[in-house]
Order: C-alpha cells, then structure tokens, then sequence
C-alpha cells in the first residue's frame, strides 16, 4: 500500500486544512475559502490562455429541459448517473400532510412527487446545442461555459462528486474545423497543466456507458479514438484521475438538435472541459494543502 | 442446432427490428456491410442486444467489436462459435 496516494489520507488532509468541508452525503462536500480561489484562478487562467479564441460566454442554471437528456439518448447510455428533479403537484392539505407525514416517518416520500420538466445537467455543453439549431456561419462556432453538472455517483473518493464544475469549450462546424481544434486543445491543455507542474499525461478514454451494450459502446469510442482525457495521480499513481475531457461527438449532437454547416450539410461538433475541483485537487495533492508553500512559477501564473 | 439458413433469417429478424436499415435488413447480402448501408453504433448497440436475447446468448468482451457486427456473415460466424 503506498500511502503517497491513499485516498482516505488525502481526504482527510483536504478536510484538516479547511480546503472542503464534509457534508453528510458522499460527494457532496462543502468548498473552504481557499479551494475556491483556486478553482476562481484556474478559471482565470484558461480565461486568459483563449482570451483571443473568441468564443462566445454563456452561463446556465444546474437544471435543464428535460427533453435535451431525451434526445440525446442519455437514458439509454448512462441511466446510473441520471438525476431528474420532481416537485410535489398537490393542491390538498390532507395530501401534503400525508407528504409531510411520510417524511417524518422516514418513509419513500419521493413517491409523492412528480416529475417536472427539467432534469439536473448531466453535462456543461448540454443546455448549449439546443441554442445552435439552425444554419452555422461558415467559420463555425465556438461557445464556452462554466456550469454545475450532476452524476449520481456516490463515493467517498475526494475526486468523485455527485455535483461539480466543469468549464468547457465547444466547437461547432465541419468535421474539418472541429478535430482539429479538438487536437490543438489536447496539446494546449496539457501544456496548460505542465506549466502549472502537474505529472500531467493524456490518453484515449472511453465513457462509462451503462451495461453491456455499454461495452459495446466504449470499445467503439476507444476504437475510434473519440475521446481523449489528460490525467493526474491525485488518490492512486496506478490510476491517475481525469481532470480534463476531450470529446468529438461526430454528428450525434448536431443532428438531434437540427444543427447544420454552412454548406448544408448536418454539422460536427466537439467538446473539451476541465473539472474544477478535479484540477484544484490535482494542484493540492502535487503542491501540497498550503497554497504559500505552491511553486513561484505556478503561484505566479494563478495570482498574477 | 439449427440451419445456417435458419439463423440467417433470425439475424435479419434482429437487423430488421433494430439496425435502423429499414426492408433493407431482409434483402442485404450475407457479406454486405452493414454499417456502409447506414447502421449507426447506436443501433449496433441494440442489435448486439436484441441477437443476445434471440439466440440466448452473451458475446464475450473479445467480440463486442465493429468487425463482429459488420455484416450478416461475421454475426452468423460469432453465433456458430457461441453456440457450438
């Protein structure tokens, strides 16, 4: 057992230094003061790095339309990970006592709800392909976000959230424009992360697609080299943690959402995202908990 | 066991339900590739599945791949080598 990265240990040094603060469910942990201008700085800093890519900035709520998970087949592919938002519909007082009543008794009163119209986000770039639809101009386009997204994936590993930030890039176009900018992030995230002197290294990657079709799935994604992912041993040197995602999506997303090149045909598109808390962990575990104690070099490029 | 023909026309039973190629499923030639004729990896998913339940059946991992699923002649291939 190699102590430099168990789990437990670093945990449990994030929660000493008051980093993040433990919470009652796996996954769901508070962010101290400090955790969080990391999480600002790198934000910054990416900010900076493509300040002349000229993306368009746009913010979404956690919660999205239910019918963008529909359509993109979510429940097919990754139903474990789904979360779905229901509100109680009653109008009686009998009705929401027996609501109020069934909580009290430590009872399933999630069966008196109903679902709603949105679901939590399962993805930064969800709520943004739906806002494409229609013809591209011809250089394409290019958005970015910073949104909460949801997995329903408890774990007392540090690395695993339930709900976490990722701040990615999308890139709409043909499949001309998209791979490579696909590519020229690839090089320019990892650059980005060995800057910040992070053992940072990057592979191909496969979704954790639901089940055995899910198999399939992956090994056509991996087959395909359809996803690439830059990692960091932040709790195992065997495994180390993805902090930084590279998905090209072919035309899966354009032609659910009606998204079309300039030439006519159904557009390509890509996405790249960093997880947040993933990076600031990465930063904690190789600098240590004390952000004085960090390098010159990448206290410099964080607080400039 | 049953004939070749036999499970040629179960698989095209499958490709008919769920490869998304339409009247297409029962005319493709045995050696045709089928993702050429427009089956998606999607719909390859759901075919793997569907030749699962018909012939109860579980593909190991080493077969879960676009060569296995290309065309009627290979899936017949990976039937007889499963249920022999």
């Amino acid at each position: 057992m190699n102590d430099l990265y168990n789990s437990q240990t670093f945990y449990d040094g994030l929660v000493y230094h008051g980093l993040i603060v433990p919470t009652a469910v796996p996954g769901t942990f508070g962010r101290g003061e400090i955790f969080e201008d990391v999480v600002n700085r790198f934000n910054d800093l990416v900010n900076r790095l493509a300040a002349d890519d000229g993306a368009e900035v746009y913010f979404f709520p956690p919660v999205i339309d239910r019918k963008i998970m529909e359509k993109v087949h979510y429940l097919e592919t990754f139903p474990h990970l789904c979360g779905s938002v229901h509100s109680y519909f009653g109008t009686s007082a009998a009705s929401a006592q027996e609501l109020a009543s069934c909580a009290d008794e430590g009872g399933e009163w999630g069966q008196l709800l109903k679902q709603t119209e949105v679901v939590l986000s399962p993805a930064a770039c969800y709520p943004v392909y739906p806002t494409l639809k229609g013809t591209l101009p011809s250089e394409g386009r290019l958005v970015t976000v910073l949104n909460w997204v949801f997995r329903h994936e408890p774990s007392q590993e540090p690395t695993r959230l339930q709900s976490f930030r990722m701040r990615e890039f999308i890139r709409v176009g043909t499949a001309e424009q998209v791979v490579p900018w696909r590519d020229m992030w690839l090089q320019r995230g990892l650059t980005l992360l060995h800057d910040l002197q992070l053992p940072a290294s990057s592979d191909v990657a496969s979704d954790p697609f639901f089940g055995r079709g899910g198999k399939m799935r992956a090994l056509s994604q991996k087959d395909q080299k359809l996803k690439f992912e830059i990692l960091v041993p932040v709790i195992s040197a065997t495994e180390p943690t993805a902090v930084c995602s590279f998905n090209y999506h072919q035309d899966h997303f354009a032609s659910a959402f009606d998204i079309f090149a300039s030439d006519g045909s159904v557009a390509h598109s890509a996405c790249m995202g960093f997880g947040m808390e993933r990076i600031a962990m990465a930063l904690f575990k190789t600098h240590g908990f004390d952000i004085a104690q960090w390098p010159y070099k990448v206290r410099q490029l964080l607080w400039p | 066991m049953a004939s070749i023909v036999n499970i040629d026309e179960k698989i095209r039973n499958i490709l008919l339900k769920h490869a998304g190629l339409g009247s297409e499923a029962q005319s493709i030639s045995v050696d045709e590739d089928l993702h050429r004729a427009g089956m998606t990896s999607m719909s390859s998913v759901n075919v793997m599945l569907g030749l699962e339940g018909e012939f109860d059946i579980e593909f190991p991992d080493h077969m879960l791949n676009k060569k296995v699923f290309s065309s009627i002649g290979s899936i017949r291939a990976a039937i007889l080598e499963l249920t022999s």
